[in-house]
């Protein structure tokens, strides 16, 4: 040991303690496959956010009359402003990319079984205060899609029953969207709704490394232990999983790369056309949509008749993904030991989400023309499509619990120790 | 035997995954298509095009149309121009070099004499797309029903004159034969009278333009998709070192 590091850990004999346990003595299962790289990647994106959000709150005027020009300020004037804005932009988009993912490995392996509900939880916590700060970020810049966005987000919450109206102009500050909202959107954004993301991180890995982590095998590492204490099944997070995750992390900036650098806005999807129009309350966009990574809900909302029922669907749409560890039933975590129709049911599921995507992001009345010929009405069958895609989101939950609570279930045997394709 | 099983699974949930990311990726282009407008093949790393695409904003558009974000600098940058040469040949208003591009025409002025101010043109590539500044462009017929005499089969109604009339000609609407209760429509518009360029050149200059808007758009591309290939071609050696590094600590791993 060097004298440094003795004189430290004089000092400090916690700080080696806590390195020791979530990194070099943090066992990991060492069957991990692709889909175990979205959690590292999440954290890198978080990382990524703060970076470049601190140097482009360095540059940005939070008022309704300087914003946007402080927006083609910084890409414009401000050395490698367009690089930091980019790097943040898509930086926003790919945390969905990465979130969503991740998630769905969840759902993929049962990661949210016993005893890791919390663990689901608290990451389900995570996703909906990430949700909050994606909106208001995107309101920052200032543009006409920001304007309206806001505007069509924020009065969802007049649906509340008596005091609907006032709670709209509380959270505006004002009567349409103005420097009141950006302000406290601006508050909210870059200190109190990070400051709740880091902790709600630490909480979900402090959660994780609690337990340990699942596996694509869904088996409990901790119940073959070696002489040695430690799971035979396991191999240190340090440095096994650091390298491993470093080189995944290599493949995801080249993809990040090759977007900030050569499509940063993506063909609208990133950054939308719309709001490279200053904010201006007497013009509405043609289409008025969130950006992409909300447009499942948004079709949600969007497809029920009843502004109120919409409201409750699309808030349901999201609670039910936190009672997920209760709905779920089976035993048996991984897929690949589950029931047929399991398997069958969370492909559908994905399907669905990215469908009721493409509806959220106004892409169906195009496909509907192609289909169906240009006099064809667009509205009728987006609707019948959209209804049956909303009822297909909620069946797969109702779904999973019949077939796990009754017992129809016919899962396989699990093997006593993890399976490696290495 | 659930080892075949599950990666035949697991094949098909990442060609689920590949097939979304695929139709993603498709869609913005399906959807550019959808704009129904030809491509205006712009090439904002021809410096040639945007030079001349500069020259005709100066000529024809900047007496009504400010550039507000573009400084008269940073244009020479983008445009590989000397200081002499854009204060000598581009800039008729008197600004500094280091100001942005300003129309001279007073704000309340314009209101009063076109019912509307002129836009910015800064962000109008990045608002619109460059096909649709292309076809709007071209699009231009003469109407003797609107204010200005000039109307337009991209933008109807739209409150500008058409300033390049005598480079592309004055062309007038060719209409469709009316269907029962139907108002006419326009089929295609016809060149009554020819310009001083011919179709071609016109189709040219208005490339040469719209490539010009695109740089004002972005002027970070040419930097972006220079410094863009190095950055990859770094990352992809530093993934292939992570990847040797990885595998000789894994290499214990069974």
């Amino acid at each position: 040991m060097g004298a440094f590091t003795e004189w430290f850990n004089e000092r400090a004999p916690g700080l080696g303690a806590v390195y020791k346990k979530h990194m070099t003595e943090y066992y990991a299962p060492k069957n991990f496959n692709v889909m175990y790289y979205f959690g590292s990647f999440a954290l890198l994106v978080l990382v990524n956010q703060i970076v470049t959000g601190i140097f482009l709150t360095m540059f940005y005027t939070p008022t309704a009359a300087g914003a946007f020009d402080s927006v083609q300020y910084i890409m414009r004037d401000v050395n490698w402003g367009w690089l930091v804005r980019y790097m943040h932009t898509t930086g926003a988009s790919m945390f969905f990319i990465v979130v969503y993912l991740h998630m769905f490995r969840g759902l993929m392996y049962g990661s949210f079984k016993k005893p890791r509900e919390l663990v689901w939880l608290l990451g389900m916590l995570i996703f909906l205060v990430l949700m909050a700060e994606a909106f208001m970020g995107y309101v920052l810049p200032w543009g006409n899609m920001s304007f309206w966005g806001a505007k069509v987000i924020i009065t969802l919450f007049s649906a509340v029953p008596w005091f609907g109206h006032t709670l709209v102009t509380w959270i505006m500050g004002t009567f349409v969207p103005g420097d009141p909202t950006l302000n406290r959107f601006f508050a909210l954004h870059v200190v109190a709704l990070p400051l709740v993301l880091l902790m709600l991180v630490v909480l979900h890995l402090g959660a994780l490394h609690e337990v340990g982590s699942n596996n694509p095998d869904g088996i409990e590492i901790k119940q073959h232990k070696g002489h040695d204490g430690h799971p035979l099944d396991g191999i240190p997070f340090h440095p096994y999983y650091t390298l491993k995750d470093l080189a995944g992390v290599g493949v995801f900036l080249i993809i990040c790369a090759v977007i900030i650098f050569f499509a940063p806005s993506v063909g609208g999807f990133f950054l939308e056309h719309d709001n490279s129009i200053p904010a201006n309350d007497l013009v509405t966009p043609a289409t008025i949509k969130p950006v992409w990574y909300f447009s499942p809900f948004y079709a949600i909302l969007r497809m029920i008749p009843s502004k109120g029922l919409g409201v409750l669907a699309l808030a349901a749409s999201i609670v039910v993904l936190f009672l997920v560890p209760w709905l779920d039933r089976g035993r048996v975590k991984s897929i690949r030991y589950r029931g047929l129709a399991y398997k069958i049911a969370l492909a559908i599921f994905a399907i669905v989400f990215f469908l009721l995507g493409c509806i959220g992001a106004d892409l169906t009345p195009g496909w509907i023309v192609g289909i169906f010929g240009p006099n064809a009405d667009i509205t009728t069958i987006e609707n019948l499509f959209g209804r049956i895609l909303v009822i297909l989101y909620f069946a797969f939950f109702a779904f999973v619990w019949v077939y796990t609570f009754f017992g129809f279930e016919r899962t396989k045997p699990v093997p006593e120790r993890v399976i490696t394709h290495a | 035997m659930h080892d075949k099983t599950f990666r035949a699974s697991v094949r098909i949930l990442a060609a689920a995954l590949l097939a979304m990311l695929v139709a993603f990726a498709a869609a913005p282009s399906a959807l550019a298509e959808e704009g129904g407008y030809p491509n205006a093949n712009v090439n904002v790393h021809d410096q040639g095009s945007l030079q001349r695409g500069a020259r005709l904003f100066m000529n024809y558009c900047v007496g009504c149309h400010s550039l507000k974000y573009m400084r008269y600098s940073q244009m020479a940058e983008g445009l590989g121009l000397t200081e002499q040469q854009v204060m000598e040949n581009l800039n008729f208003t008197g600004a500094k070099f280091g100001e942005p591009i300003i129309s001279a025409m007073p704000e309340a002025d314009a209101e009063k004499w076109l019912g509307k101010a002129p836009p910015d043109l800064s962000l109008e590539v990045s608002a619109r797309g460059a096909d649709w500044v292309a076809a709007y462009l071209k699009s231009f017929y003469l109407d003797p029903s609107t204010a200005s005499g000039w109307n337009n089969t991209v933008f109807p109604n739209v409150a500008m004159p058409f300033p390049l009339w005598q480079l592309q000609g004055e062309q007038v609407p060719v209409m469709s034969p009316a269907e029962k209760g139907q108002p006419a429509t326009i089929e295609e518009l016809k060149l009554a009278h020819p310009g001083s360029m011919t179709p071609a050149q016109y189709d040219r200059a208005v490339r040469d333009l719209t490539a010009f808007l695109t740089f004002v758009s972005s002027p970070d591309e040419l930097v972006r998709s220079r410094m863009g290939a190095w950055v990859v071609i770094y990352l992809v050696l530093f993934t292939l070192f992570a990847l040797v590094l990885k595998k000789e600590y894994w290499k214990d791993v069974h």
